[in-house]
């Protein structure tokens, strides 16, 4: 029984491989992104000629990720396969293995000068490159390469939609900067129960507080959350933002010590789905900075 | 003397989650460390750790009927789980010749069963680690609230039932004799743990909250071996570490459920070099 199963393995295996050798390179290259921010700048680089899919889910958190049977096949299916990197995707090396996968997925956020928050006792660099749109520029870049790398007869359309693509996020970048120059420096502060945040708040000048580390994962310690309230009294925040993935409960006891107000859904590390306020990249970095800046504005 | 004054009490003045914190662990302590000391005199020690398994599935169900952290329908559903297991325990080891403790652990393993099962169809795995690791810290009113009335409920239970559980604790064969109902006490009893470790998951989390009940009691029991004061004893060393263990997870930054577990444990640690009954005992014994 086993035997005949293994049998019946191998020749679906060899199937799978035979038409990657045997014909030319495949006219779209199927193409998987670990989430869903990532997959849609893949999707707006790649245009018509990639179809890609995402492995972890809209609204799903890229840290926690329990992959399924299905998430094994896409990813062997794979032509090329897309990770933003540092530390983001620490499921991915158990999927890779379960999945039987061999190839070298990208790195897309090779080439960007990571940050390293201050203070926090494990020395890691914050993985949550794309919330400063700079660093979606050298995605992009990236993306374009490995694309153009893996199918090569359509070079140009890929540096077409690219370019396209870039300039958009030109004109996503000089808009934030433009809209949050306009508010005090002293009042640009947010609270939030996630530190995503860090490469937005330094590409734009935003303060970010938070009452946890940089990881959904650790328990706050009481002189934590006191150090947090006695920096919001001093500074005067007046809205906080909660996290679906983080636990709600500390962010209330922070918000009832100073007397602060929610000020809606930010999306941090997800888009939304197709329906949501946040179904694509550069309107996720929209909302965002529409509902920071209601929150800075004087009341 | 001002520069003490503000490390032990300055957190408590300046900080309203800190008092409320305290308020709990007090609370918590004063339930919860009588109906150890009982526990641990029946040798059912470990009965609580699997009733804190058993209680999860009724606060899952509860957590995703009212779609979040509710306090309110979590502390129902585990207390109905709780009881659940408690009493298809009971009933089967009064029935059957399995011991308690064994239907104990297969109804409690397939209670925890249940519950990650309903937390993983719906949720994601951070959902379940918020009720395995409740935290004391967020605290609020109604929390407060609810654990007030447990614990008022408790000990009243505790004193009404107070002469036959002692006796069926001691001799339960003369309680059958004498005709006095001995399972309805026990059940009573099995009530009072199972809505004190309810209390407790509020504050400490599925995992954690056996630990005010049984760390405690087994620390007065190394003092005394009068009841009423090995109570008194365990409710106070409940109350103190909760201090403690605040003040520590204050001033040197470490979560703070652990810190309060962890100061219980050094006091029982302490009791075991110090007291009569502890490691000096056993030596003089062996001499």
């Amino acid at each position: 029984m086993l035997r005949h199963l293994s049998c019946l393995l191998g020749v679906w295996g060899v199937l799978s491989i035979l038409p990657a050798h045997a014909a030319p390179p495949p006219h779209v290259v199927r193409a998987v992104a670990s989430f869903t921010v990532l997959a849609d700048v893949v999707a707006h680089v790649g245009g018509t000629h990639v179809s890609v899919t995402s492995l972890v889910p809209p609204d799903g958190d890229p840290h926690e990720f329990e992959p399924a049977p299905n998430d094994a096949r896409v990813l062997r299916q794979a032509d090329i396969v897309f990770m933003s990197g540092e530390g983001l995707e620490s499921w991915f090396g158990r999927l890779a293995h379960a999945a039987g996968y061999r190839g070298t997925p990208v790195i897309v956020s090779n080439g960007i000068s990571l940050y390293t928050p201050p203070g926090n006792r494990q020395e890691e660099a914050d993985p949550h490159v794309w919330n400063n749109v700079a660093n979606v520029i050298v995605w992009a870049d990236n993306i374009r390469d490995a694309l153009i790398a893996i199918d090569p007869a359509d070079a140009d359309s890929f540096r077409t939609s690219a370019a396209a693509y870039v300039s958009q996020l030109e004109a996503l970048d000089r808009d934030i900067r433009a809209r949050i120059s306009a508010i005090p420096a002293s009042r640009r502060r947010i609270l939030t129960s996630h530190d995503a945040f860090g490469y937005f708040g330094r590409a734009y000048g935003v303060t970010f507080l938070a009452p946890q580390g940089l990881s959904t994962e650790t328990e706050a310690s009481a002189g934590d959350m006191a150090s947090l309230i006695t920096q919001i009294r001093a500074n005067g925040v007046t809205t906080y933002f909660m996290e679906n993935a983080t636990d709600p409960r500390m962010v209330r006891q922070v918000a009832h010590a100073t007397g602060a107000a929610p000020g809606g859904e930010l999306y941090a590390e997800a888009l939304s789905p197709p329906t949501g306020p946040a179904p694509d990249y550069i309107t996720m970095m929209r909302h965002n900075t529409d509902l920071m800046l209601a929150a800075m504005r004087p009341h | 003397m001002s520069g003490l004054f503000s490390v032990l009490w300055g957190p408590f003045a300046d900080f309203g989650f800190m008092r409320r914190a305290l308020v709990a662990c007090v609370t918590l302590g004063m339930g919860a460390g009588p109906v150890g000391v009982m526990l641990q005199l029946r040798r059912m020690s470990l009965i609580g750790d699997a009733m804190s398994h058993a209680i999860l599935p009724g606060a899952a169900i509860g957590f995703l009927l009212a779609g979040g952290l509710s306090l309110t329908a979590m502390g129902l559903g585990g207390i109905g789980a709780g009881l659940g297991v408690a009493l298809l325990a009971g009933l089967v080891s009064r029935r059957t010749h399995l011991a308690e403790d064994a239907s104990f652990a297969s109804f409690y393993l397939t209670s925890l069963a249940l519950g990650v099962l309903i937390v993983s169809a719906r949720g994601s795995n951070i959902d379940l680690l918020h009720v395995l690791f409740g935290t004391i810290l967020a605290i609020d009113g109604p929390a407060l609230y609810l654990m007030g009335g447990i614990t008022t409920l408790s000990l009243g239970l505790l004193a009404v039932i107070w002469r036959p559980l002692v006796m069926e604790c001691v001799d339960p064969g003369f309680m059958r004799m004498s005709g006095a109902r001995g399972g309805l006490y026990h059940m009573v009893f099995l009530f009072l743990v199972v809505i004190n470790l309810v209390a407790g998951f509020e504050a400490l989390g599925t995992l954690m909250s056996v630990g005010m009940m049984m760390v405690p009691a087994a620390t007065a029991r190394l003092w005394t071996r009068r009841l009423l004061p090995m109570m008194a004893l365990s409710a106070l060393v409940g109350m103190g570490a909760g201090l403690v263990g605040l003040l520590v997870s204050y001033h040197c930054h470490l979560a703070a459920g652990p810190s309060i577990i962890l100061t219980c444990s050094v006091l029982y640690i302490l009791s075991l070099l110090a007291s009569p009954a502890g490691i000096r005992a056993g030596n003089s014994l062996s001499l």
